[in-house]
């Protein structure tokens, strides 16, 4: 993005850092639940709580989460890291430091791409991913004290930290859209920003169009859900480039995001600059991940949204909305990928069909009732199954949206459910006839309308014939029967 | 009274042979402490628990059970934890603080029937070398209370030399087993790195740190080494390493040995009236065969500095910890946090502990990390390859344990420098985590004990063990 | 002098101690007396040499991701020199983190 002001054009400059908290039961250096929501310093033990003499010792699915996600944004993994000690001071840091890893951390010089609003794809490159744990809770909000909660002492997360290579607020919202596509679909974290599973701090400069050099950065903190990511660095950019402006200048600073009075606000500190006096932690040994091991977690490595709505497109010929939408989260691909089963030896008409269904009524209830995919009360065959009873004159679209509202209540196939309902279309001519004469002998005016050429009214008779059948009708054979008669004489 | 310069296999002989049940054994050993009050060895003493551990393990006894180390009384130095009991390290921080759990050679001990008579003095957070520095005062040397009686784990060392337990546990981050253990008579040994779990030892310089026994007899640091060595875990730094029958392979043939004697050693440093000591014992392995021969470990000279640098750095980030906050000493009506946690730490440890976590601190801040740490770490290396080639060609290295005998009380408080250079050379053996005994071998000409030191390669606690063994 | 005053005033800071302005200056003293003494590593090339964080070659110990139970709330407390029922207690946070 370029940004015109006053005749200069500016380009902002943006690298984020984005924590994911892992999915792991028990915590990176104890056995202690990372159970979130327990009632306060009740998932706490001598280790996580700092005590004299304890050791940590590494959870090793936080090492396979983690080489995950290397192998997953194309990083190089580091055959031998090491883990080093963050010192500071702050009452819901136990230790004092925070373990984390500084010098050769496990996973380098990645990428992953987003797709721009033009259509172009771009690389966003990973400067490195590395394993840490998460520091406690301190609430400020009595009026004399601040009381500390250790629970989150020690839970597994991993920080991406991304090359400057973002160059709009859109931009930023994409890569990390894209860093969470890929953490749920890996289910090494849950993603869920508002509950602080994914954090996220940026780095902002301008410069004009055209620069080589870097402009002085900020940092941005506190961009705690999706929707601020974007107003918060649209925020800064412009706040930069007035500065700039104005002949002034940008100071290098630590800027919290204040959601309420979407501003940004300097941290206020009496802290001294940060001196972390990072060191290798003497506790802890190298982890070393040799090709047998990163070959057995390739193993496990999911397809990736990009490769999955690439594959959508190319072999169930969806458009690429359609396949966008269905590969956003790994579980609703998969649920329109078993919704395919019961018309897999269909053709494309049907994978279409079934996308329709899917990102329609599915998605609509799914959204209204706030569920998961994994908790959605229809099963993915039948909506295939459904469709199939459609192309096949089973039923209509239209009783078709009945089922689905019943098997949303009722948890049986279609077709069971058609059984006993009696929802079953009639194509039988014998039965229909009948019906069609009794309607155009109760309208006689209407029958005289359409042969003295005022076709329309056929429209009128077939509704007729489809509401005195109770929609069951096959409304195609209604359509035949009624224009036979009405041009045979 | 059993007590009296008794060793273990006495003990076990009398307690077999159903002469004295543990519970009269440990009453021994606390009228002992009673009588040594102003050897102020203990900071705390389990009068209570001890009979009551002494009971089970007579109770046991009586049902033909025979633990292991049934009659081992011990005591422990105060930075190892013991769940609901006090860990103070000797610091008004630790002063009410009790342990939540049991360190790992305590519950091995215990399991192995040990019991445990109470927690001995030391330098606060084991730094220093006369267990001067400590909150609850000076521990005296038994030998002549007038002296030091080394330190940090100096109240583990008096605690044996004086018979007031059959053997003590300590800690050694650059010497604090060998040279109290040479200062005080007994024997001390410091194992390799990743020999013993760590885990419950509050930590002063976590690379650098092992837990290891004070005993009368060769043969009780074997014993005790077999039951605390070991894999553990709850500590990743703890070796896989199988732990061999130390007792049963206890053997004083040592013919054919090759023993080093570093010429960095043996220069004007090492005072003339501890030569002679050194000197006999040397002679007397050389008469049962050994071969002696000179070895060079060029980097000596640096040892005291690197290891300044990397146990400070480390002590640094391990002491931050105490803030007062979730356990530890808080200072009152605090203005607000910086405030609390900076009276807290100010007030709460001792001069020297403050003197290396500001040295510590120092050489890990930005600007100097380069310069001083990493530099160490490097110097470090150096250090540790002097050893690898000496043992490519020697079986182990025989020195001083320090270059002279227990000094006076308040000689080197003053001068922390001159304190430090007093380990220079059992700093070495943590350096390169290696195993270090210190073994009594004479008097000087005042009669204070002196100690010669055996140093071994990684894992090879068996051979200083032997060697020590054929000089007892 | 390798360190002043002013450099003893931001280690203690960064250390969080403090010290009398007579302490500063006994301190100082000595702690330039020490680094003087560390500066005989500087006599050293070190320039091929890796640094040593581990003297035992020791890699990869890990635990299975599995919960074992946790201290109760009593314990983990136990030792608090202030507290609620559940929560540590200290002094606000002046000035923002």
């Amino acid at each position: 993005m370029t940004t015109v002001a006053e005749g200069i054009q500016y380009e902002p400059v943006i690298g984020l850092e984005v924590h994911a908290q892992m999915l792991t039961e028990s915590k990176a250096f104890c056995a202690c639940s990372t159970q979130f929501g327990r009632k306060a310093n009740h998932n706490v033990c001598p280790v996580c709580l700092g005590m004299p003499g304890v050791l940590p010792v590494l959870n090793k699915k936080l090492v396979e989460f983690i080489v995950l996600m290397g192998l997953a944004t194309n990083c190089s993994i580091t055959s031998r890291s090491i883990f080093a000690r963050k010192n500071y001071f702050y009452p819901d840091l136990p230790k004092g430091y925070q373990i984390s890893q500084y010098e050769e951390p496990i996973c380098r010089n990645g990428f992953v791409e987003i797709d721009l609003p033009d259509g172009n794809r771009k690389k966003i490159g990973i400067t490195r991913i590395h394993m840490e744990e998460d520091a406690g809770k301190s609430i400020h909000d009595q009026d004399e004290d601040t009381l500390i909660d250790i629970n989150r002492c020690g839970v597994p997360l991993i920080e991406i930290v991304s090359e400057p290579d973002i160059r709009s607020a859109r931009e930023a919202y994409l890569y990390l859209s894209k860093i969470k596509q890929i953490v749920t679909y890996l289910g090494i974290c849950d993603g869920n920003m508002e509950e602080g599973s994914l954090r996220c701090d940026a780095n902002v400069s301008v410069r004009k169009t055209g620069d080589e050099q870097f402009g002085t950065k900020t940092e941005v903190k506190n961009l705690n859900s999706f929707r601020y990511v974007e107003k918060a660095l649209e925020y800064e950019i412009h706040r930069q480039i007035d500065l700039l402006e104005s002949a002034d200048h940008v100071v290098q600073e630590t800027l919290l995001w204040d959601a309420d009075n979407g501003i940004v606000v300097p941290m206020r500190s009496k802290e001294e600059a940060h001196d972390y006096r990072y060191f290798p932690d003497p506790d802890l040994v190298p982890v070393v991940v040799d090709e047998p091991w990163i070959a057995g977690i390739r193993e496990r490595l999911p397809e990736l949204p990009t490769e999955r709505r690439d594959r959508f497109i190319e072999e169930y010929e969806l458009p690429r909305y359609d396949a966008d939408v269905l590969t956003v989260t790994r579980d609703l691909a998969d649920y329109y990928e078993a919704a395919l089963q019961p018309v897999k030896d269909g053709k494309e008409k049907s994978y279409k069909a079934v996308s329709n269904w899917v990102m329609g009524d599915v998605l609509r209830v799914a959204n209204e009732r706030a569920i998961e995919m994994d908790q959605f009360p229809i099963s993915p065959e039948y909506i295939g199954e459904l469709v199939t009873l459609i192309e096949d004159g089973t039923i209509s679209g239209k009783i078709a949206k009945d089922v689905f509202e019943i098997m949303l209540e009722e948890q049986k196939s279609p077709a069971v459910i058609i059984q006993e309902k009696g929802m079953k279309q009639v194509s039988d001519t014998s039965e229909i006839e009948p019906v069609v004469q009794e309607i155009l002998g109760k309208y006689p005016d209407q029958v005289a309308e359409y042969r003295g050429g005022k076709t329309k009214v056929l429209g009128f008779f077939v509704g007729q014939v489809m509401r005195a059948t109770k929609g069951k009708a096959n409304p195609q054979i209604v359509n035949d029967l009624i224009k036979k008669s009405l041009d045979a004489e | 009274m059993i007590a009296e310069q008794s060793d273990y296999s006495f003990i076990r002989k009398r307690l077999l042979n159903g002469d004295q049940s543990i519970s009269s054994l440990v009453s021994d050993y606390l009228n002992k402490i009673q009588e040594h009050t102003h050897i102020n060895a203990f900071i705390e003493v389990y009068d209570t628990w001890a009979l009551e551990q002494a009971d089970a393990i007579d109770a046991l006894i009586r049902t033909g059970s025979q633990p292991e180390l049934a009659g081992m009384v011990v005591a422990v130095k105060d930075n190892i934890c013991i769940r609901s009991s006090k860990v103070t390290c000797a610091s008004k921080m630790l002063e009410s603080f009790e342990g939540l759990y049991d360190a790992t050679v305590i519950k091995k001990l215990r399991d192995a029937g040990a019991v445990i008579i109470g927690k001995t003095n030391m330098d606060e957070f084991a730094m220093g070398s006369s267990t001067e520095n400590s909150r609850f005062g000076v521990t005296r040397n038994p030998r002549n209370t007038d002296h030091v009686p080394g330190g940090s784990s100096g109240g583990s060392a008096a605690a044996v030399s004086a018979g007031m337990a059959v053997a003590a546990i300590g800690s050694d981050t650059g010497g604090s087993i060998r040279q109290p253990a040479a200062f005080t008579g007994v024997y001390g040994l410091k194992p390799t790195y990743g020999r013993v779990s760590r885990n419950g030892l509050v930590a002063f310089a976590s690379s650098f740190d092992q837990i290891g026994p004070f005993a009368r007899s060769v043969y009780d640091i074997a014993l005790l080494l077999k039951i605390i060595a070991g894999h553990d875990p709850h500590d990743s730094t703890s070796a896989s390493v199988p732990v061999p029958d130390y007792t049963g392979q206890l053997t004083k043939k040592i013919a054919g040995l090759k023993i080093g004697l570093p010429d960095e050693y043996f220069t004007d440093d090492l005072e003339e009236d501890v030569r002679p000591a050194i000197e006999n014992s040397i002679q007397k392995l050389k008469d049962m065969g050994a071969s002696i021969v000179s070895v060079s470990l060029p980097h000596t000279e640096y040892t005291i500095a690197a290891y300044y640098v990397l146990t400070t750095a480390e002590a640094s980030s391990n002491l931050a910890r105490y803030d007062g906050v979730r356990y530890s000493y808080r200072a009152q009506d605090a203005e607000d946090l910086t405030d609390m946690y900076t009276r807290s730490r100010s007030e709460g440890f001792g001069e020297e502990v403050k003197r290396r976590i500001m040295l510590g601190t120092f050489v890990l801040s930005s600007g100097y990390y380069d310069a001083y740490y990493r530099k160490a770490q490097k110097v470090r290396r150096l250090i540790k390859n002097d050893f690898d080639n000496v043992f490519s060609k020697v079986d182990c290295i025989i020195t001083p344990t320090t270059p002279g005998t227990a000094f006076r009380l308040g000689e080197k408080i003053d001068d922390p420098l001159h304190m430090y250079l007093s380990d220079v050379y059992t700093t070495s053996a943590n350096l390169a985590g290696i195993p270090g005994i210190s073994v009594p071998c004479g008097y000087d000409r005042n009669g204070l004990p002196v100690g010669l030191q055996i140093l071994g390669k990684q894992f090879d606690e068996q051979t200083l063990l032997n060697t020590a063994y054929a000089l007892e | 002098m390798k360190v002043t005053i002013k450099d003893v005033e931001y280690i203690a800071k960064l250390a969080r101690l403090e010290y009398s302005d007579e302490e500063k200056k006994t301190f100082t003293k000595q702690f330039n007396t020490i680094l003087e003494y560390i500066d005989k590593l500087n006599e050293l090339n070190t320039d091929d040499i890796e640094p040593l964080s581990h003297v035992i070659e020791l890699s990869n110990v890990v635990r299975e991701d599995e919960v074992k139970q946790s201290l109760p709330v009593e314990e983990v407390l136990k030792n608090a020199p202030s507290k609620t029922d559940t929560f540590f207690k200290v002094p606000k946070v002046i000035g923002g983190t």
